[in-house]
Formats: structure tokens, C-alpha cells, sequence
């Protein structure tokens, strides 16, 4: 059986230091993969590799039966990846409407020419990547929904990572990654983050991973957890069972706490 | 109702326009061939701001396109051109042909130059963008004063005899004339850039803009958009060049200096980068107030100056400002820095 996203012995290394050290990886559609992992762990650069950011010096990756070795992360959206960002990055001069309606792009195809023509072609499609935006923002509710023409600049922070979530939901993704999510919200906002990640399982069947430090979230959502250390996976298996795991709880506590504590 | 103000402002502006050469003829005839002037500005820079405002590449190389414009016309309408055999002691009897053959094919060579300068410079951002399109520019003024075009481009000389304008008989070397010409041209390009602004390529443009990892990361392909928008650019930036060599009857490459490149940077940017309402402003401004400046006599660079520093510090985003640019200098205090990708998504790397 082969899996949507399958990444194998893929390494980094950034002058002295190897990043990502010889990791498999892989998800699937309707499945939640949580990645976790100290500070410098090489979670995020998992992610810039996996989304084309960052060549690997060695490993295969395959996505949807493509192997994506060496494409770019605009070519990879096309194919059906979208990922949010740790530190939220907005287009924060435009509107919220506009942020999700960018994530169309690879969907839709006017040019120079439909732009300057604006046929019957052109207006139905930039209606259609309204529409699609618009169906992106509202699976937030109201949070979005009713301001659309507000500069993404000018919302909460909560909403900014909820409107980075929609852009990437209105770029018609199979694979979704986040990027700690639910870094910097309170209890609340991370439990409706955390009703609204099981709901981007159930409702549109992506394949979601997501990176997070807050473990309760990593609990209620994960289907599966992979920890990672150094820039090597030290484990894999359901929460329990890494969460139990001798060298993830070194990897955090040090072996030194663990020593002491005995 | 905003919408009917807007339209009514546009339209009040577009009937301005009209009049103002007439207007301008009371004072004398060298008021209208600064009009002109004004109006070659506004082609040029609604062309840079396709580069600058719109996509975000600082291009100081500009002048480049005015140049190509310019001596592509010329070469083709002069009957002093080596097309015809033709030197600037023994002017054939005819150009090669004329102005409205020459500019699509001007308009093709300029978007031809423009990718070749966009594509090596395509992995460059910002500061460094900005001193190799500068070396560009310089590139193609030396290039039609070498030696080794001289045959082709005259040299120092630049190619003389070019043809006006055929336009229905009409005296087209006519202050007036040309500036309803140029105001036509200009007129089409400003609705091409309208057009061009709120579409799915403007939006990809701006995406590209405020975060060019970002932008690539959700589908657009940079390295597309920003070819695009050098060819863009450079399509209506020729434009103003063919205009100027068929106004003065020569193309030479003292006319290509730097000082264009600067000048036009500095009409979008006091216009306000990115709104084109601000550029046709923005031209007039500054081709313009020199000239009202003449009787301060030998002081008059100074106050020109003055002023202009003063117009940057009441108006930071410049005259017109576009609504997205005044946001970028407002200086948000929630706005969040931007972080560059390799630094802070990087936690791999310490």
C-alpha cells in the first residue's frame, strides 16, 4: 500500500550541523500525524523540505504517485500541499478576501490576456475564486465571514492563524501541514482549534500533520505521534505510546533529570 | 455612492488633462512642450510602477526601456538609419518605415530586452536587485554609444532624422498635437494597468510583493511573475522612449543617463508606488515644477529640492497613495516583522 506523502531517509545538513539525520516519514488522507520534538529538533525543517523550501541532500519522496525530489513549493501546491507557518505569515496588505483568494492561484489560469480582455472566461472564473475563498473563510464561522475587507493586518492574532489555515485550505490541498498551530492561543481558542483540526479530517478528508508543542492538543488529535531529536526520529506510534517512550521523555527532560530523579 | 465620487473624480481629472495644453499655449508654446514632456513621464512611469509598485523589484535600470523605445523607433523611421543606408551627412530620402509599423515592433524587442535583463536576476531581492538592473541600464547607454554599434547607432551623434508621427495629415511636431498623441497612449496604458491591478496576476504580483517565500509557498510561481512584470514594464516604458525620439527627431545617448532611471523611480514614489492615479500626478509634479521654479534664477535646484524633501516627509506615501502601500508606512504596531525564512523557520540551525 502506498501512502499519499512518503518521504524515506531524507538528511539535511547545514554547515556542522545535520538537521534532519535519515527520516522516514509518511501520512495519509483522513489521518492526523502529530510531530513533536524539542527546540531544534528539525521539525520545521522536516517541513521546509517536505514543501520544497529546502532541497535534502539525499532521500526519495514520493507524493499522490509523484516523486516530488526537486520540486519547487509552488509546484507542489498545484499537486496538493498546503502548510501554514510558526511565525504566521500573511499577505498583510491585503485584504483577509484577498489572503485566501492568493491560495486559488494554482486552481485557476487567467493571464496577461484575460486580465486586459476580461472576457466571459475571465470574470467567471475570478467569481469562482471568490466564491471558493469565501467557502475557505466560512469553515471558521464568523471569524472571518464579515470581514473580508479588512486588511489581514488588522485582525486578532487568533483570526491571523485562522486565516492562514483558510488560505491554505483554498489552495484545494490533499495534504495539509500546520506548524504549531496552536502556538500563542489560550485554552479556549486551542479548543476550538482542536474541534476545528478533527474537523478538517472529517470533512474534507485531508492528510494532516502538524507540528505543536501544547501535548493536550497533540493528545486529542493525533492519530498517530513521531518524535524527533537531533534531527533523527527516535519514535513513532500513538500517543501513549510515545508519550511513554524512554528517550522521547530524555530528549525532553535530559538524561540528567532522569537520572537524578532516580 | 463612492463608486459615482471615484467616477466623477476620474472623469473630472481625464477632462483636466484635455484642456490643460490648452491652458498651458496662453503662456507660451515651451509651456506645452513640457506638458509633453509630463506626459512621456507618465508613460514611463506607469511602466516602472508595473516593476516597483506592483511586483516589488526595485529596478534602477529603467532608463534602459525609454532607450530601447527610442532608438528602435529611430532606427526604423529615420532617414538617416543604416536600415535604409542612410548616415546623418547623407539622410536617405525615407525612413525604413513608420512610427505605427516601428512601435509593435519596438514594443517586442523591449519585452524581449526586458526578460533577458529579468531572467539572471531572478534569485535577486531588494537592495541587490536594485545595483544590477542599475548595471543594466548603464549597459545598454554604452552599448549604443560603443564604437561597435556606431555603424548601427550613430555613436555619440545617436541617430537625427527621425520621423514624426503620421497622424492624418497632421503636424504632429505641434506641441499640441503630440500631446494628444502621447495623452492617447497614455491613456491606454493607464487602463492596462488598472486592468492589470485587479486581476488574478495583479494578486499574484502583490502576493509576490509582500512575501515572495510566502507567495511561491501558496502557488505562484515567482520566477514567471516576476519575468511578467519586467515584460510588462518594459512593454509601456518603451512607449515613452518611442514618443521622445519621434518629438525631438533623435535618439542620442546623452538623453539615457541614469538621471531617468532616478527621475521616474522618484515620480512613483512621490506619486505614491504602486497607485497609478499617483504616477500621472506624480509626472506632472515633477516634470512641472522646475519649470515654475525658473524664476528663481539660479536657486531654483534648491528649492526644487527643498520642496521635494518636504513633500516626502508631509506625504511619506506619496500624493495619491495607494491603500495598501499607506498601510506598509503607517507603521503598525501589530504588525508582525518578517521574518526571513532561512532565520526563524529554521529551528534545525542554531
Amino acid at each position: 500500500m502506498s501512502h499519499l506523502l512518503d518521504i524515506k531517509g531524507v538528511s539535511i545538513r547545514f554547515g556542522g550541523v545535520q538537521a534532519v539525520n535519515k527520516v522516514d516519514f509518511h501520512a495519509d488522507p483522513g489521518a492526523i500525524v502529530g510531530v513533536i520534538g524539542p527546540n531544534g529538533a528539525g521539525k520545521t525543517t522536516l517541513f521546509n523540505i517536505v514543501t520544497g523550501f529546502y532541497s535534502p541532500d539525499e532521500g526519495a519522496m514520493t507524493f499522490d504517485g509523484h516523486n516530488i525530489s526537486g520540486l519547487k513549493p509552488n509546484a507542489l501546491t498545484r499537486l496538493g500541499m498546503a502548510r501554514t507557518f510558526q511565525s504566521v505569515r500573511l499577505f498583510n496588505a491585503m485584504t483577509v478576501l484577498e489572503n485566501a483568494m492568493v491560495g486559488q492561484h494554482t486552481r485557476t489560469k487567467a493571464g496577461m490576456l484575460g486580465a486586459l480582455v476580461r472576457g466571459p472566461g475571465t470574470r467567471k472564473e475570478e467569481e469562482r475564486i471568490r466564491e471558493k475563498a469565501r467557502e475557505a473563510l466560512a469553515f471558521f464561522g464568523d471569524r472571518l465571514i464579515g470581514r473580508e475587507d479588512a486588511l489581514a493586518s488588522d485582525l486578532a492574532y487568533a483570526d491571523r492563524r485562522r486565516l492562514e489555515i483558510a488560505r491554505a485550505m483554498a489552495t484545494e490541498p490533499k495534504l495539509l501541514l500546520l506548524d504549531e498551530p496552536a502556538a500563542g492561543m489560550n485554552p479556549a481558542e486551542k479548543e476550538g482549534l482542536i474541534a476545528q483540526i478533527a474537523r478538517l479530517r472529517s470533512e474534507r478528508n485531508y492528510a494532516i500533520v502538524l507540528i505543536e508543542h501544547d501535548m493536550p492538543v497533540i493528545k486529542s488529535v493525533s492519530d498517530r505521534v513521531v518524535a524527533l531529536d537531533h534531527g533523527e526520529k527516535i519514535a513513532e506510534g500513538t500517543y501513549e505510546q510515545v508519550s511513554t517512550n524512554q528517550q522521547v521523555i530524555e530528549a525532553y527532560l535530559g538524561k540528567a533529570a532522569q537520572e537524578a530523579q532516580l | 455612492m463612492n463608486q459615482n465620487k471615484k467616477l466623477f473624480i476620474f472623469l473630472l481629472a481625464g477632462v483636466a488633462l484635455l484642456v490643460l495644453p490648452l491652458v498651458a499655449q496662453q503662456f507660451g508654446n515651451a509651456w506645452v512642450r513640457i506638458l509633453d514632456t509630463a506626459m512621456i513621464y507618465v508613460l514611463l512611469a506607469l511602466g516602472l510602477n508595473i516593476v516597483v509598485g506592483y511586483a516589488g523589484l526595485l529596478d534602477l535600470g529603467y532608463v534602459a526601456f525609454y532607450a530601447v523605445g527610442a532608438y528602435s523607433v529611430a532606427v526604423f523611421t529615420a532617414t538617416t538609419s543604416y536600415l535604409v543606408g542612410g548616415t546623418v551627412n547623407a539622410p536617405a530620402a525615407a525612413g525604413y518605415t513608420n512610427f505605427w509599423v516601428a512601435v509593435p515592433i519596438t514594443i517586442l524587442i523591449s519585452v524581449a530586452i526586458g526578460v533577458a535583463i529579468g531572467a539572471p536576476v531572478l534569485r535577486l531581492r531588494g537592495d541587490y536587485l536594485a545595483i544590477v538592473t542599475l548595471g543594466f541600464g548603464e549597459i545598454i547607454r554604452t552599448l549604443v554609444l560603443s564604437d561597435w554599434l556606431k555603424p548601427r547607432m550613430g555613436g555619440p551623434q545617436g541617430i537625427t532624422n527621425v520621423a514624426a508621427v503620421p497622424f492624418f495629415g497632421l503636424n504632429t511636431r505641434n506641441a499640441q498635437i503630440l500631446y494628444y498623441l502621447i495623452f492617447g497612449f497614455a491613456a491606454l496604458a493607464f487602463f492596462v494597468a488598472v486592468r492589470l491591478k485587479t486581476s488574478r496576476v495583479g494578486r499574484a504580483w502583490a502576493a509576490m510583493r509582500e512575501d515572495e517565500d510566502i507567495a511561491e509557498g501558496m502557488g505562484v510561481s515567482v520566477i514567471r511573475y516576476k519575468l511578467l512584470a519586467f515584460a510588462a514594464g518594459a512593454a509601456i516604458g518603451c512607449l515613452g522612449g518611442a514618443f521622445f525620439a519621434a518629438k525631438l527627431s533623435v535618439a542620442n545617448p546623452g538623453s539615457f543617463t541614469l538621471l531617468v532611471s532616478i527621475n521616474v523611480l522618484a515620480v512613483v514614489v512621490l506619486g505614491g508606488i504602486g497607485s497609478i492615479p499617483g504616477v500621472v500626478v506624480g509626472s506632472l509634479v515633477l516634470v512641472g515644477l522646475p519649470e515654475l521654479l525658473r524664476e528663481f534664477g539660479e536657486f531654483r535646484l534648491h528649492i526644487y529640492g527643498a520642496i521635494l524633501v518636504a513633500i516626502m516627509l508631509i506625504k511619506p506615501e506619496g500624493l495619491i497613495p495607494d491603500k495598501r502601500r499607506a498601510l506598509e508606512l503607517r507603521g503598525d504596531d501589530h504588525q508582525p516583522e518578517k521574518a526571513v525564512l532561512s532565520a526563524s523557520e529554521t529551528e534545525g540551525v542554531q
